[in-house]
Parts: structure tokens; sequence; C-alpha cells
């Protein structure tokens, strides 16, 4: 592994790394079975170098910022080291998000430079508020030849002559801005510093670390911060390979296991559980002796692991399982959202480290992690090394909101003061989240503070954000919480939205009210949407701007309604 | 050559097939996330039975955000 400590920018220490480790495999990019690139790292450097010179040429410089909108594919990293190289700040995207939300965040992010795909590029440029889009360059791949580019460049064309000048930073200058919410709302841009991502690589690498040989699936979104550190930065510092896949499909994850003997996974709690299912649905379908046989195996398992894990042992005695998973797996890092103990245990109980973490993106990813000593699927682990950990007024059970203090907490929110002074508090980041040390140092979260969920894809939702879809519904006044946050629960599974409906005077909820809140919610992405709706009999408080005051809301509802019969499933 | 009515048509019977729901149940433009009761990756894996029924491959990104039939036949019929 490359020394981090004598490095200054993420730019440096992977320019570092295509030097160090030419020869070893960098990038394989798979599409269902087929493979589309390999790359040395020496390769890499080669494609990524001319991508860097015509930026420049462009006039991107220091502090210059440059979107990308992509899916996992060997594309993403290169055109992030070519920004890098060239000193430049990367905003990574989201290419889940709507066109409409994408050309929001491009504006605010004010990104110079975009790289996209074809298919994504066509739908921004179909969007609405596209004759506002000011971003100078845009570089798409995956273009057809003949196809109407609407003034982008194709990936493949830029002819550039000499070589780039490498741009040195120092740690506190800007490495991104990443978006943690707030696409139909209030922007929330995290600007981490190259000292916020290199001291948080330090902490993930001692801990799990990869060197040459090791090779990484990359399934989630490279612009979320876990992909961003286990799937490009740690692998590169390392010299290990990155494997992408762009496909999802259950059929296609499973099987890029065994093909490509995977080392590490970084998975959402949703494919985990189909990853289970999947399982399950396999060990039922032995014959009754074999399954007999094995059901004992995994109790073996199970109380020859008690203590620690034991890897080697594990792959013996289960054999076909941890074959089915490439022979290969060291562990699975749970990311995103919160993981249900059980499926952890199932995993646990087969030999199969799923690595449950805590963090978000304004800490820099990771704020704790499982170091299996012992394996506990019922807490997100200890701090990692470097990492502040307190809990603020914590009631009579211990349970208070969780507060991180460490060289990886972002530097601030993109041009918003006010809401970085509310959440970095006197140098400690207020995570929002609820949470409880054990007696072991063991942190267990019970819920949120703040109103917002997290998907099972990890995604987070911000009730403000969603809205928009519910604008001129026929109604006096509505409004959008996480179910948790009216009726909070000690728990992070389940959490649901609800939107809050205050009828006119003399107003009944008919049929068709209920038709045009189901149309209007089947506009937002499946993910995204309310869950049920709640009626209420008064009118929102409201503060002198007339926004509405949703904490106190949310009291006035908890004290007078009961959550199982004020949510209608919608 | 199949007529979009027919496309739309073969995409209800094999949902219903597939995930056990009686097909008077569905319509073209059900919410198939909603109507079906499955995730993003069930979804997935629909389209997966809906490539090899039609002989076609889509992209996944040909579908994100997407979320009633009647949609996801006009992308399957542009294939077609």
């Amino acid at each position: 592994m490359i020394d981090l400590s004598r490095h200054q920018s993420l730019g440096s220490v992977l320019s570092e790394a295509v030097d160090k480790f030419a020869s070893e495999t960098c990038l394989i990019e798979a599409d269902r079975e087929r493979e589309n690139h390999r790359l040395t790292y020496r390769e890499f450097k080669e494609a990524a170098t001319p991508m860097a010179k015509f930026l420049q040429d462009r006039g991107f410089k220091a502090g210059s910022r440059a979107a990308i909108i992509m899916t996992n594919q060997s594309c993403w990293p290169i055109a992030a080291y070519a920004v890098f190289y060239s000193g430049g700040v990367l905003v990574p995207l989201d290419y889940k998000l709507s066109a409409p939300e994408q050309l929001a965040l491009l504006a605010h992010s004010k990104a110079e430079v975009l790289v996209t795909e074809y298919h994504l590029w066509r739908a921004i440029t179909q969007s609405e508020g596209f004759e506002n889009f000011k971003t100078r360059t845009v570089i798409v791949t995956g273009a057809p030849k003949k196809a109407d580019m609407r003034g982008a460049i194709r990936w493949e064309d830029p002819e550039v002559e000499g070589e780039p000048v490498f741009v040195p930073r120092k740690r506190t200058d800007w490495a991104c801005v990443v978006y943690s919410s707030g696409t139909g709302g209030r922007p929330k841009g995290c600007v981490l510093t190259h000292e916020n991502y290199l001291e948080q690589c330090v902490s993930l690498t001692a801990l799990y670390p990869f060197w040459p040989g090791v090779r990484y699936l990359s399934i989630l979104p490279t612009n979320h911060a876990i992909d961003f550190m286990v799937g490009f930065i740690g692998p590169f510092v390392c010299g290990a390979t990155v494997v992408h896949l762009r496909t999802l499909r259950p059929e296609f994850v499973r099987e890029a296991f065994t093909r490509y003997k995977i080392t590490y996974v970084a998975l959402a709690p949703l494919i985990l559980k189909n990853l289970q299912a999947g399982l399950r649905k396999r060990f039922d379908e032995l014959p009754p002796l074999k399954r007999f046989v094995f059901d004992r195996l995994v109790e073996v398992n199970r109380a020859l692991t008690r203590k620690e894990p034991r890897l080697e042992l594990s792959r013996k005695l289960l054999k076909q399982v941890h074959d089915a998973f490439g022979g290969e797996l060291r562990a699975i890092f749970a990311g995103g959202a919160f993981c249900d103990p059980q499926i952890i245990q199932f995993f646990y109980d087969l030999g199969i480290q799923v690595s449950i973490g805590y963090g978000l993106t304004e800490a820099g990813t990771a704020i704790t992690l499982n170091d299996f000593k012992p394996f506990r699927a019922d807490t997100v682990g200890k701090s990692l090394p470097g990492m502040e950990v307190r809990i603020v007024n914590p009631d009579a059970d211990g349970i208070g909101q969780v507060a991180t203090r460490s060289k990886a907490v972002m530097s601030h929110y993109l041009d918003d003061p006010e809401l970085t002074a509310e959440t970095i508090v006197d140098g400690w980041l207020m995570t929002g989240d609820l949470g409880r040390f054990d007696s072991m140092g063991h942190l267990q979260l019970f819920g949120r503070v703040k109103n917002m969920i997290v998907t099972e894809e990890g995604k987070n939702v911000y009730p403000e954000d969603i809205e928009r879809a519910f604008d001129d519904l026929p109604v006096k006044e509505f409004c959008v919480f996480a179910a948790n946050y009216i009726w909070p629960e000690r728990s992070m599974l389940g959490e649901k939205l609800v939107i809050v409906l205050r009828l006119n005077e003399g107003q009944e909820l008919t049929e068709e009210l209920i038709r045009d809140l189901s149309r209007r919610n089947n506009t937002l992405l499946n993910f995204k949407r309310v869950s049920g709706y709640t009626l209420w009999d008064a009118d929102f408080p409201r503060t002198a701007s007339m926004k509405i005051k949703r904490f106190v809301l949310a009291e006035e509802i908890r004290g007078r309604l009961d959550r199982q019969d004020a949510i209608k499933e919608l | 050559m199949r007529t979009p009515d027919q496309t739309i048509n073969e995409i209800l019977d094999l949902a219903a097939t597939h995930f056990k729901v009686s097909r008077e149940q569905l319509s073209p433009d059900d919410d198939f996330f909603k109507k079906l009761g499955i995730d993003s990756l069930q979804a997935l894996e629909l389209l997966t039975r809906l490539e090899n029924h039609f002989s076609i491959e889509l992209p996944d990104y040909e579908v994100q955000g997407v979320s009633d039939f009647r949609t996801l036949a006009e992308r399957i019929q542009t294939r077609l």
C-alpha cells in the first residue's frame, strides 16, 4: 500500500498508484456474460492522461468543478483521475436521479464540466430546465456515431497533443462536493477535502486491507461514498482490481462472484436480502438427507466461529456455499442503509462475514465498523481508528444523538453556512441518528432525530424533497413526514413516508382525491413514494414566513393520533 | 411483428404467471411495484423473463424510473 502520509491530495496518490502498480490489473468492466474492458494500471494511465490534457486544454484548472453522472463503468474512475490530476473538484452525482434533479444539482454545484452517458445526456437535454444549463464542457460515453450530441463531445473523440500538467493541491483543498440529499428542496452538498478522504482511507484499509490480486466487485453506485472509497480510492492505493458490473440483475451478480473470484463487495441491504432469499431457496431444494447434513455443518460452523471468524475452516466445512461465491470472498460490506441483524447472522453462520458499519457522507463514509472480535449482528461496530464518537444528551437508557469528530468529517455544506452551523457544532458533526454505546464499546442505533428515511436500496429520502409531486393537490394543506419522525420507534428498519392531509372546510375524502394522490405518488421513483396518508383536522402551525413548523405539527399529531389507526395505506 | 396491444397483453400474462397473481387483476396502467408487491430487484428479474420471452436485450437503464406496464411495453416495443 502507498504511504498516504506522504501525500497531500488524491491526485498525487492516484498518480503514484498508476506507476507503482503499472502491470497489475486495475479495472475489469463486465456486462452480463460479456467483458467490455480489462485494463492494467498502465493502461488506465494511458486512458486517463489524454482526458486530463483535454480538460486542461479547455481551461479546467485548480479548483474547477467537474460532475460525473455515470453508471458503474471504467470511464468513471478514468474521468475522476483526470479531474484530480488536474487539481479539480469532483462532483459525483447519482445517475438514478431524474434529469430535472440532475440539472438542479449541476446548477447548484456550478460544475464547469460534465462527464455522462449517452442515454442520461439524452434525458437531460430533453428535460424541463435544460434551457438554463450552463456547464461548458460535456463529455458523453456510449454515443452512437450519428447521434445528435446537443453540443456535447464524444468520449472517444478528443485528440490531444502533449502531456497534461500535474496540478498539486493541499490537504485542506476541496476534493469533492457530494450531495447527500436536497434534490427538490435545500441542496446538501457536502464539501470533502483531500484530507477527509486520505484519513478515511487509512482508517478503513487498516481493518480491511487490499493488495494486488484482491478483486472488489463494484455494484453500489460509485457516486455513493462507500463505493467511491472501497471501490475506487482504497483498491487503487493498494494496487487491487475493481470489477464493474453494468447490470444489477441478480443472476449476473451471482455469476460475477464465481467468474471473477471476488474478494470484497459492498452491497445495499436489498441486494443482500435477495442473495439470502436465493440461498434459502437452494437449501430448501436439497434432498432431505443432504439438507440434514448441511444443517449440521452450519451448526458446527456456528459453534466454531462464535469467538472469531475462521475463514479457512468455514470454506472447508461449507465448501459448496463458498464456491457459489467464488471461493475467495473475504467480506461483504453492507452499506448505504441499516441492515436487518437476522440477515447478517444468516451469512455469518455460513462463514461469510458481512461487515456492518455506520456512516454518512458528511462524516467522510464510515464512523464505526464491526471488527468481528467477536462477531455481533446487533450493533454497527466500534469507532474506526481516528474517529471520536459520543452520545449527546443521553436519556435514562443512554440513548441520545450520535455525534462524531475526526479528520474525515466534511468541511462544510456548499453555500449553506446556516445548515453547516446547525450540523457541525463545536467541531462535532451531529448525525441526526439516535444511538447508544454498550459496555463493549459497540454502537447500537435506535432511530433518527431527523425527518428523513433511508431505504433498503441505500437512498436517503427527505420529505421536503418529494413534496413538489403533490403541489396543487386539492386540499387545504399537506405535509410529508417520515412516519418514525411523528411516531418514533426504536428501530432503523421498516421506515416509511406518510403524507398528512388537512382538508378544506366541508371537504370530504373522496375516491377521486385518493386516486389523484396515488397518481401523483406514482410520478415519484418507487423508493421515494409515500406509503400512506393521515387525515388531520387542524390548521398546520406555521412560522411568520408561512413555513410549516414540522416539529410542532409532528408533536401535535403524535399527541392526538395513534400510529396504527392514523396511517391509511395508499 | 407484434402490435403494441399484443406486447402489453403478453407482458401482463407473463407477470401474472411469474408472480402468481390473477391475470384479471392486472391492467396496463398499473404500477407493477405495487400491484405485484415487488421490489426493484424483483422487477429486474421480471425484465429478464421478458427479455427471454421477446428475445431482446434491454439494458437496465432503459427501464430505470419505469413503474407501469404500459411504459414498459413501449420500451420493449421499440426493440422488437
